[in-house]
């Protein structure tokens, strides 16, 4: 008589054991082929849009997020197709991106850094957005820029002008359609030389944060360059409201044009207290004296009403231009909504268009496919002339709108006049430009 | 020398608008006992009011203009203001010019309205909790209605200009016998300390030289004896919330040309004028106005580029460290009154 030691317990232990043996390298395999955080699955693919929805920016915010609403109505089909019509890639067919319906979810950066990276991080971690775009700030972009590049998801930059945001803070994950401080400065600089002259001292007020110092920084070296001299360099608090203290000083340092280095509320209220002060009325050193605003947003220049008049600065982009794309894109921003667009939505329409052809180009939402997609990536269609997204540092190179606020505005949008239309070649820099230097691309992060 | 009277001139609108504020909060402090964070709220309502005022004024009809076209390529719609096609293109334009100063009579109502719904409405509920209670309310009062704001104008800055009389600026330094340029001004900003201080003249008068004032005094000083008198005090103070609320209001409208109009600017008058309000002295009306334009004035000089250099950021401590060494010195404030706050 034999007695066994098989058991069905044991029977059904050993199996389970020895199939899961047999079974874990192909679940490493599989894995190992998708790894990528946020890999769509049931047909749809989640974009994450982050804006300013309250705090100072929330008008900005608010024509961001109809500029993405309208990118994903195009993307899925829907509209007149917008900019996807007239934009030199083709791959883009209107059935969303590589067959999956587009969706989004939002959330609110308040315009505060902390509260961006909780926004972007709730939005990947819990609504599985594969790429975070947006933001109205330089300093809210670098802070999200960072957290994403950590995510392992592509970051496609909104409104954020500062040079560090693809200089020393630059990340292998991050991407900036948006124009930077150096280019506003390279662009404005022969402008301002050409109409005020090479025999100028200019006098700076700054906002204190990073985007304030590298625009002070590049207009300050670009108006030396052209023989002007810099007289002053004054820091001025962000949260400053009245900068009549900082005005008054100006006309007595010797200085005949005062540059703003302010955006939003601050470039408002420091251009109308300048204006009230009569700066623009006045004579110094036998010369008209004059105001530069480096940084213009047609939303921020309406708050400063007719104070805007005459006042030179840079943009990306304006909806006045010929262009096919720009008016692909303001006629069906134009007929959704009932006025033009900013150029903070043309930037993020933008955006979220390169993101979904370079998914569709690359075959996959991996970001390290989306980075090699747009890494020297060349187009034209979408506004603002032929454009190259250079690999060394995830900044877009195209041509630079030098604007000034209109003497006789037709309409309430009728805000500012391109003056000229600087060439990409002249605002381009070398990858290891001082003013880009001290930070490191690194490699791509596909998360998971 | 020059240098230094320019920031003189600073501080005085700087110290009006603080005067201004801190004169309200002292007021509904020393009637009702109540710490009321939601009076940069109503300044900045005031200034809204202005907003309002001037968008009534413009209100327009729409013609279509075949010969030109809009961002669309159709044809313009051209707005034109009713007033103008009522009182002529000149008239009309003149009355919509002057709608800050028009915004005033329009203010007064509204806020002594606005003030009156506020504390019977709410802040008379909280009479009798602990000013920690009556500070959360009146604070979450003022994000309520800041939002509210910006739910129906919007988060940009508004433009209100000033009258074209009142536009440039004046050269004080040529009468003086500097330079030219050497000391400028903007002429609406003289406008707005002259206003101010005939508004505060207004209220210490009112005070001080009608029945109404001296009972209300009277409260302040003793409110259970002039109770027992008879005399309905209650009533008296919420009319005194509401003067507090349109001198708040007025401070607004007023200041709307300085700087445009947003939805935050009453919270970033409220920190400093609570400032003002403790160095002059819990209670204290003069108090309030000195420690207003001492402040003002204080805040003025320290932006100058030569004290920054000695002493970097100084512009956006001098407040507190001035209020840090003051309440060291007289821990009542300037002229605050034995007793207030101090049980």
């Amino acid at each position: 008589m034999s007695k066994s030691d098989v058991t069905r317990r044991g029977v059904l232990k050993t199996g389970a054991f020895a199939g899961t043996g047999l079974a874990l390298p192909t679940i490493f395999t599989a894995s190992s082929v998708a790894a990528y955080t946020n890999a769509p699955t049931g047909g749809g693919v989640t974009l994450g849009f982050n804006v300013p929805q309250t705090g100072p920016y929330a008008d900005e915010g608010a024509d961001e997020l109809r500029a993405y609403e309208l990118a994903v109505e195009h993307l899925n089909g829907g509209g007149d197709g917008g900019m996807m019509n007239t934009f030199s890639s083709k791959v883009l067919k209107g059935n969303g991106i590589l067959g999956n319906k587009v969706q989004y979810v939002t959330g609110d950066t308040q315009t505060k850094s902390d509260a961006a990276r909780a926004s972007a991080k709730s939005m990947i971690e819990k609504d599985g957005a594969v790429m975070i775009t947006g933001g109205s700030s330089s300093g809210v972009a670098i802070a999200v820029q960072g957290m994403c590049q950590e995510a392992g998801v592509i970051f496609m930059a909104g409104l954020t002008h500062s040079n560090d945001t693809t200089g020393k803070d630059k990340k292998a994950n991050g991407f900036r359609h948006f124009f930077n401080a150096y280019m506003s400065a390279a662009a404005l600089a022969p402008v301002l030389e050409k109409l005020y002259g090479a025999d100028r001292k200019a006098y700076h007020l700054t906002a204190d944060y990073t985007w304030g110092w590298t625009q002070e920084e590049s207009i300050a070296a670009a108006t030396e360059a052209v023989g002007w001299e810099t007289v002053n360099k004054v820091k001025t608090p962000l949260a400053s409201t009245d900068f009549s203290s900082y005005i008054a000083p100006v006309l007595n340092s010797g200085a005949d044009v005062l540059v703003l280095n302010h955006y939003g509320g601050n470039m408002v209220n420091s251009l109308t207290n300048a204006v009230q002060f009569g700066l623009k009325d006045k004579q110094v050193n036998g010369k008209n004296f004059e105001i530069v605003v480096p940084l213009y947003s047609r939303l921020m220049a309406k708050g400063a009403g007719a104070n805007v008049k005459g006042i030179l600065g840079s943009t990306n982009w304006h909806w006045s231009l010929q262009d096919e794309g720009t008016k692909a894109f303001v006629k069906s921003f134009g007929t959704k909504y009932g006025f033009p667009p900013s150029q903070a939505a043309h930037t993020v329409y933008c955006q979220t268009l390169l993101y979904a052809d370079a998914a569709e180009r690359a075959g996959t939402f991996n970001p390290c496919g989306i980075g090699e997609a747009l890494e020297g990536f060349e187009f034209d269609g979408l506004g603002n002339g032929k454009t190259l997204y250079r690999a060394d540092d995830h900044q877009c190179f195209k041509d630079v709108l030098v604007v000034k606020g209109k003497e006789n505005p037709t309409s309430e949008f009728d805000l500012l006049e391109v003056v000229e239309v600087t060439p990409a070649a002249q605002v381009t820099y070398k990858p290891d430009h001082p003013m880009f230097a001290g930070g490191e691309l690194g490699k791509c992060n596909p998360g998971a | 020398m020059d240098a230094i009277l320019l920031q003189i001139l600073n501080g005085l609108d700087k110290g009006s608008a603080y005067a201004l504020i801190a004169l309200g909060l002292t007021l509904i402090f020393g009637t009702l006992g109540v710490v009321n964070f939601a009076h940069g709220a109503l300044f900045m309502i005031g200034a809204f009011c202005a907003v309002t005022v001037q968008r009534l004024l413009s209100f327009s009809f729409v013609t279509i203009d075949e010969t030109k076209t809009d961002f669309l390529g159709n044809p313009m719609k051209v707005k034109t203001p009713y007033l103008e096609s009522w009182f002529g293109p000149e008239l009309g334009a003149s009355i919509i010019d002057w709608s800050v100063p028009i915004a005033i009579l329009f203010c007064i109502p509204i806020m002594l309205l606005v003030g009156y719904i506020m504390e019977r409405g709410l802040i008379k509920h909280f009479y009798k909790r602990p000013h920690a209670d009556q500070i959360l309310v009146t604070f979450g009062l003022a994000i309520v209605l800041q939002e509210l704001i910006k739910h129906y104008y919007g988060a940009n800055p508004i433009p209100t200009p000033a009258p074209e009389a009142f536009k440039g600026s004046f050269d004080f330094g040529v009468l003086m016998g500097f330079d030219p340029n050497a000391i400028i001004y903007p002429v609406w900003r003289l406008v707005y300390f002259g206003f101010s201080a005939v508004i505060i003249a207004a209220v210490f008068a009112f005070l001080q030289f009608t029945t109404f004032g001296m009972v209300v005094r009277a409260g302040m000083a003793d409110r259970e004896t002039v109770g027992l008198l008879g005399i309905n005090i209650d009533k008296r103070f919420t009319i005194m919330f509401g003067i507090a609320a349109a001198v708040a209001g007025l401070a607004g409208v007023m200041y709307a040309p300085i700087n445009s109009p947003n939805y935050h600017m009453g919270m970033d008058f409220l920190v400093l004028s609570f400032v003002v309000v403790v160095v002059g002295g819990m209670g204290s009306l003069p108090g309030a106005v000195l420690a207003g334009f001492l402040l003002g004035a204080l805040e003025s000089f320290s932006s100058m580029n030569e004290v920054k250099a000695l002493l970097p950021g100084i512009d956006q401590i001098i407040i507190y460290v001035v209020a840090i060494v003051i309440l060291l010195a007289r821990p009542r404030g300037l002229m605050g009154r034995k007793g207030v706050m101090e049980e």
